[in-house]
């Protein structure tokens, strides 16, 4: 799902990220490195790069999200962009009808980069093909969240070293998580073990083909892990449409200190946030001493910063 | 029925050709003769007595000669979205494909579930289209799956057939409140074999290519248990029974298993089915979306040879015209439905090419099946029979090209498809609605 632009040669030859799927190890390994760079900048008093100086970056989100906007924004900034956030409420406009016609009313803006958003899987690749700028998925439908997968193996990269043969363990609901896809596809192409564990009605038919090793308990996924990473489970979800309700979830699936005790002595703890304590973590163990979540976090803007670099690379006039 | 013009036609004599007429078991080289809009003889030996005085004679060689084709699910946009499709559009488009019948739809604005709405249709069949057409009407009223239409005045009124089209009837006790009622009347319940249910939010075929596109799956047994559920109805109130398009192997061994109990049940297929799979929505192409969804390429696989074996007893179109406004979204956003009446037989004839179905069979599902399925007065040779015929030149290579397409929307799933297989004359009532200069 990556539009080539420039032949190969540049570490980064695309015009687009629109998801993990077509990266190379290579490119992802590239895109990783770039990243170190980004972090020694953000610790510094002057963060500010000269990279996107001139350039306009719109960050254009159809679903809110203040972890993933604001992380854009802010690596927007530092390499020099000019950052305009369009929040457009899907609920208040009739579907995908805006998304035609908003990508077409702002690709007369003459932006460079657009980061997206959308709630449905493909818009945003379908908003791609009608702009001139490069386009950043920041998270379509259940599909893809490529800077998420990203910032998760530097942040896995940088507490453990190599991620090949590392065990993965990706808890809860897989059915509906678009960050879910994107570790699958990134964590395997960097050749780590994946496996996914959650009760079977929120395991996406034919998981078991997508090169991972499905369980339903925590006690066996998580035994032998070096990563336990949670993800969110929303409130819709356990009213007895997909579990039954929040305390039985909690009892099989809630990761605590107990079956954390399952994985291996120095695993650690992720979670791509916003958490529901008490549902699928507890407080004690999202803000324990094995807990990579706040990492996670600068790990993000750092990430993004290296995605618009890799990408500024390849606009126009560059 | 309508009788798209009234007036005279000149004698029409097709020499030399290979007459493929599934209604007589007939497929061998001869000719056809038609006089007054009706078919005079057809076969090796209709020459005997020499053309008719005055007669166009085709030169049939290299082509073939066959019942025109029955479309019986055809969506048109008129009454209410004519800018998508509309009874006059839709003929031409379909005497394009060869087909010299189709059978329209209740999925209207409003809906055709009363006397007077079945009578505009074919009033404004009679006025403007240039083939043959008829009409389903609503199986409960406002197409909402709760009341039951008046099937008698609606037969009366010239409906069919009865169907909600695109919506299924949840509801068991209103299915077999309708199969019961419509015995009384001979009439035929057609249904869409879908439990929205279990559909749910799907879009696509469950499976793992839905789960790594990120799209909800609609699994195969919301179709298996529907029809499941229809035919324990069948057999319980004695119903006439069609299923309008089934898509997954499993849905054969149902349909076989009914058949062999005796039930009056059929079944049709869409040529999406027989032709595409899955796979080929790609990278979210709403083109390829469908419903029932594309499936695997095994249930496709299956449905071709349903078809050859006769358990799905015919092939339509589906032709469902959308437009930008409805497909141009995110896949889970945008219409289902593609349009399909210029490419029907094209996209039958692959899998004759391709030696998976005998042509002398398709043309049964694509045109003799229908035609006796809904009692109509088509799908035949036999002299006396309306003259309704398609001319085709069977190995004519063409590329479907959008600016090429009649039909007043464009979403074809096969845009840029090598066919094989091009209608050079379709002929109405012995009048020719189309023709194409090959060569």
């Amino acid at each position: 799902m990556i539009a080539p632009s420039k032949p190969a040669g540049t570490a980064f030859p695309h015009r687009h990220l629109l998801g993990i799927e077509g990266l190379s190890r290579i490119e992802i390994e590239a895109l990783l490195d770039l990243s170190e760079s980004a972090i020694a900048l953000s610790r510094q008093v002057e963060k500010k790069r000269a990279v996107l100086r001139g350039r306009t970056q719109i960050n254009l989100f159809f679903e809110a999200s203040t972890r993933t906007q604001s992380s854009f924004e802010l690596a927007g900034k530092r390499l020099g962009a000019d950052v305009m956030n369009m929040s457009v409420n899907s609920s208040s406009v009739k579907k995908g009808e805006t998304l035609i016609d908003t990508a077409q009313t702002l690709n007369a803006m003459r932006p460079d980069i657009l980061v997206v958003r959308h709630h449905a899987a493909g818009a945003v690749a379908l908003l791609a093909r009608q702009v001139g700028c490069s386009v950043v998925n920041a998270g379509d439908g259940a599909h893809e969240h490529p800077t998420q997968a990203l910032l998760d193996a530097l942040t896995i990269r940088r507490n453990k070293g190599d991620i090949t043969g590392l065990v993965v363990a990706i808890c809860g609901d897989i059915l509906h998580s678009r960050v879910a896809r994107s570790n699958i596809l990134l964590l395997a192409a960097l050749g780590a073990e994946v496996r996914v564990v959650a009760p079977s009605t929120l395991l996406p038919a034919g998981i078991d083909r997508m090169g991972v090793t499905v369980f339903r308990s925590m006690r066996e996924g998580l035994a032998g892990a070096d990563i336990v990473m949670m993800l969110r489970l929303q409130r819709e979800r356990m009213d007895g449409s997909f579990v039954p309700s929040v305390r039985e979830y909690f009892h099989y699936f809630g990761l605590d200190e107990e079956k954390l005790a399952y994985a291996k002595p120095d695993a650690l703890v992720m979670h791509p946030g916003p958490m529901n304590r008490g549902v699928e973590i507890t407080p004690a163990v999202a803000d324990g001493p094995r807990s990579l979540i706040g990492e996670q976090v600068e790990m993000g803007v750092a990430v993004r910063m290296a995605v618009l670099e890799a990408l500024a690379g390849n606009l126009p006039n560059a | 029925m309508t009788d798209p013009r009234p007036q005279p036609s000149p004698p029409l004599v097709v020499s030399g050709a290979r007459i493929v007429d599934p209604s007589r078991g007939l497929d061998a080289v001869g000719s056809v003769v038609v006089l007054d809009g009706r078919i005079a003889a057809a076969g090796p030996q209709a020459l005997n007595q020499g053309a008719p005085e005055g007669a166009e004679v085709v030169d049939g060689r290299d082509l073939v000669v066959m019942p025109g084709l029955v479309d019986m699910r055809v969506f048109v946009g008129e009454p209410g979205h004519e800018h998508r499709e509309t009874l006059a559009s839709a003929s031409h488009a379909a005497a394009v494909g060869g087909i010299t019948t189709i059978v329209v739809m209740p999925d209207t604005d409003p809906a055709i579930d009363d006397p007077a709405l079945v009578d505009f249709i074919l009033r404004r069949a009679r006025d403007t289209a240039i083939v043959r057409v008829h009409a389903m009407a609503a199986l409960t009223k406002g197409l909402a799956g709760r009341e039951t239409t008046e099937f008698g005045l609606l037969q009366e009124a010239g409906a069919v057939a009865f169907t909600d089209g695109r919506r299924a009837v949840a509801s068991a006790r209103v299915m077999r409140r309708a199969l019961t009622y419509a015995r009384d009347f001979g009439a035929l319940v057609v249904h869409h074999a879908e439990d929205p249910e279990l559909v749910g939010a799907g879009v696509m075929n469950e499976g793992e290519t839905a789960s790594r596109l990120g799209l909800s799956g609609s699994p195969r047994e919301a179709e298996i248990i529907m029809l499941e559920r229809d035919l324990r109805l069948v057999q319980l109130t004695g119903g006439r029974y069609h299923a309008a398009q089934v898509s997954c192997a499993e849905s054969v061994s149902v349909l076989r298993a009914a058949k062999a109990r005796g039930l009056d049940v059929t079944a049709g297929v869409a040529a999406t089915h027989l032709t595409l799979n899955e796979l080929d929505i790609g990278a979210y192409r709403t083109f390829f979306k469908l419903s029932p969804p594309l499936r695997s390429e095994d249930d496709r696989r299956a449905m071709v040879e349903a078809v050859a074996d006769g358990i799905v007893d015919i092939v339509v179109s589906s032709h469902d015209p959308q437009d930008v406004e409805t497909k141009r979204h995110p896949f889970a956003d945008a219409a289902d439905g593609a349009i399909g009446l210029e490419t029907l037989l094209a996209a039958g004839l692959r899998l004759v090419h391709a030696g998976d179905l005998g042509l002398s069979r398709l043309v049964e599902a694509m045109s003799t099946a229908p035609a006796r399925r809904l009692r109509l007065e088509a799908g035949t040779l036999a002299p006396g029979a309306p003259a309704d015929l398609a001319i085709v030149d069977i190995g004519a290579p063409w590329i479907v090209r959008e600016a090429d397409i009649v039909s007043r929307a464009k979403n074809t799933p096969y845009e840029g498809a090598r066919f094989q297989g091009r209608v050079v004359r379709t002929v109405v009532a012995g009048r020719t609605v189309h023709t194409y200069a090959h060569g």
